[in-house]
């Protein structure tokens, strides 16, 4: 029981970790009704320049802040010169200049930094702790309480702030938010640049789990199943969808995997996913599709 | 002047249904085809013929394939890598297990496999919208790379999980020059390209554009919403299934996963996307683009660069390039070359006049 225990939390705090991937893709696609491919890039491409410039000699401070005004001169770029001359779009088309922008994204970090693989200390210690006989590592619950400060952030953001309200009117209603005078064109700035800071913080963690490196990317594929079964458009959704994805993720590789040869859990979480969405196409906390002819 | 409908009348209900209703696009099409079947086989390199034009052909292969999915029954998808993979594995596993079949039957066999698996991933399309379902369609991707690697039975306990596949021939005629295999692959695609240009003409091509534009419209004015999807995951799949096969056989010369990972999804994605979603011509441009754009790169960045540059680094700002030009490609034209080429043959019915 104790070691059921032991691979159920160690499954909800890895599914933390995806939650945060998850929490990228809802901010854009909530705002701006663009599925995101690029957030695996953007993580690659802020963890790879943090890394990049400790590794130059500069403080921990000094280069989060660096990678954070990258992360948003990326933001009001992709705005300004993808987003913009894309308005009206259908949303293929969108998903698909993401994919553009992740090869762009790709090949200009590892151009500038190089494709070595950095390790990346951020001084927590990754020591496991006890707690009534079951090991739980120190350095989870961290990035744990990291990514809940951030959610509880974003979260009050949306809710009390006059900016947040406004992006909230924007996911709702493009023309109308337009035309009570919201500028569409900054809140889209502001969500990508959100974005980048969430993929900052995520690269920061993944990368000192994974040392910093290109498999960063495939970070974003571990999230996919997360957003679909939390919902495109819930922030809650994309925390719950990570716990359980997290969870049942470990428990079936533990128990299910040897029975029918291991490395299940590449495809486990989309199944998950897929059975789930049978029941609930849109997710569990996503938006009601009415549709009328 | 040359490309003008004037004085072509069409008299019977069999004319007015051509596929090319204008005599100069038909004698173009014939021109087409006879360069593709005489004169390149004559006068093409070895090397163009299977480094450039047997990839580029089976990748359009599977480009209609999802053309019939995504830009005709509207249905996303990121999963084709996986269902020409089920093709590639299918036909190798028929040549191996049952060597009497010939090989173009183990061909539509195979491809009749990728079609019941298309299905079977195609069922939560019934359920799931838009990217809902792209995301799920990437299950298909990931469970059958995961199948193929991890079930020796379909490798054929092969150890490297890499399978030389079985040389070619028909009627006991090798096809394993360029030449010959060159002219299989083409054969195949052309008459494909037939099938899916008619198909999307019938009944069942204008259901699946009712089920694109709306699928709850589709089903109040009577159209199986079921059947119709489904026919096209079907169908889509079996196009992979076949550009698979194809692909391992006439191309690679081995049966191996990674050689349909993701990025191949996208690789055919990006072809539709910019050849133009809908449209049988976009298939054949965008896999044209796709295929020699990257080594049309390669080639302009080291005529560019002289003397020694860091190694990975040209490769890299290759995919920036590429990446910026899907880009600029989609904010210029959002409807791909097949609208490009509708406006040339607009412009080329006026010319010399502006109007």
């Amino acid at each position: 029981m104790a070691f059921f225990v032991e691979v159920l939390v160690g499954g909800l705090l890895a599914g933390v970790m995806y939650s945060l991937v998850a929490l990228g893709f809802v901010l854009i696609f909530k705002a701006s009704g663009v599925f995101n491919f690029a957030q695996g890039a953007m993580v690659l491409t802020a963890a790879t320049t943090y890394a990049g410039l400790v590794d130059r000699g500069w403080s921990g401070w000094a280069a989060f802040l660096a990678a954070l005004a990258v992360m948003i001169v990326f933001a009001l770029l992709t705005e300004r010169l993808v987003l913009r001359p894309l308005v009206n779009q259908p949303q293929i088309s969108l998903f698909m200049a993401t994919i553009g922008l992740t090869f762009v994204l790709e090949g200009a970090s590892q151009a500038v930094w190089g494709s070595v693989v950095r390790g990346l200390d951020l001084g927590i210690p990754d020591t496991p702790l006890e707690v009534k006989g079951v090991l739980i590592s120190k350095f989870d619950l961290v990035a744990s309480a990291t990514a809940g400060a951030l959610v509880v952030a974003l979260a009050s953001f949306f809710q009390w702030t006059r900016t947040g309200r406004a992006l909230r009117a924007v996911a709702d209603d493009h023309q109308a938010a337009l035309s009570v005078g919201i500028p569409l064109e900054r809140i889209w700035a502001l969500v990508w640049a959100a974005a980048g800071a969430v993929a900052l913080v995520t690269g920061l963690l993944w990368g000192s789990r994974l040392g910093v490196q290109f498999a960063l990317t495939q970070v974003a594929l571990k999230a996919l199943p997360v957003i679909i079964l939390g919902g495109f458009t819930s922030i809650a959704g994309a925390i719950v969808g990570g716990l359980m994805v997290g969870a049942s993720e470990k428990v079936a590789e533990v128990y299910l995997g040897p029975i029918i040869g291991g490395g299940i859990e590449n495809w486990f979480p989309y199944v998950l996913a897929l059975l789930f969405l049978l029941v609930r196409p849109d997710g569990l906390f996503g938006e009601k599709r009415i549709e009328r002819v | 002047m040359i490309y003008r409908e004037a004085g072509q009348f069409r008299t019977t209900y069999a004319a007015d249904q051509r596929i090319f209703p204008i005599v100069q696009d038909r004698v173009g099409m014939v021109l087409l085809l006879a360069a593709a079947f005489v004169a390149v086989p004559l006068f093409a390199s070895e090397y163009a013929l299977t480094a450039l034009l047997v990839p580029m052909l089976v990748l359009a292969l599977a480009a209609l394939g999802l053309n019939i999915l995504t830009g005709y029954a509207g249905q996303f998808s990121l999963g084709t890598a996986a269902f020409m993979s089920v093709g590639a594995f299918a036909a190798y596993n028929l040549q191996l297990r049952l060597p009497w079949i010939p090989l173009l039957v183990i061909f539509v066999l195979a491809g009749l496999i990728a079609a019941g698996v298309g299905m079977v991933f195609g069922l939560p399309s019934l359920r799931i919208k838009g990217f809902y379902l792209a995301v799920a369609t990437l299950a298909a991707q990931f469970f059958v790379d995961w199948l193929f690697t991890k079930v020796g039975w379909f490798s054929n306990y092969s150890s490297s999980g890499v399978i030389t596949a079985q040389p070619m021939a028909i009627a006991g005629i090798s096809l394993e020059t360029p030449v010959r295999r060159y002219l299989l692959v083409l054969s195949i695609v052309s008459l494909l390209a037939l099938v899916a240009k008619n198909l999307s003409r019938t009944r069942t091509g204008r259901s699946w554009m009712a089920v694109r534009d709306m699928d709850v419209a589709a089903e109040v004015i009577g159209i199986p919403i079921l059947r119709t999807k489904l026919l096209a995951f079907g169908l889509s799949s079996f196009y992979c299934g076949v550009a698979g096969a194809l692909w391992a056989f006439a191309y690679l010369g081995t049966v191996e996963p990674q050689a349909f990972d993701l990025q191949r999804s996208f690789q055919i994605l990006f072809m539709v996307i910019i050849g133009g979603l809908g449209t049988v011509m976009g298939a054949f441009l965008g896999a044209a683009f796709i295929t020699l754009f990257p080594l049309f790169l390669n080639w302009a960045f080291h005529a560019v660069v002289r003397g020694e540059v860091r190694p990975g680094l040209l490769s890299q700002l290759e995919l920036v390039c590429f990446g910026a030009l899907i880009i600029v490609f989609l904010i210029v034209e959002p409807h791909g070359f097949a609208r490009l080429w509708q406006i040339g043959k607009e412009k080329l019915r006026l010319w010399p006049f502006p109007h």
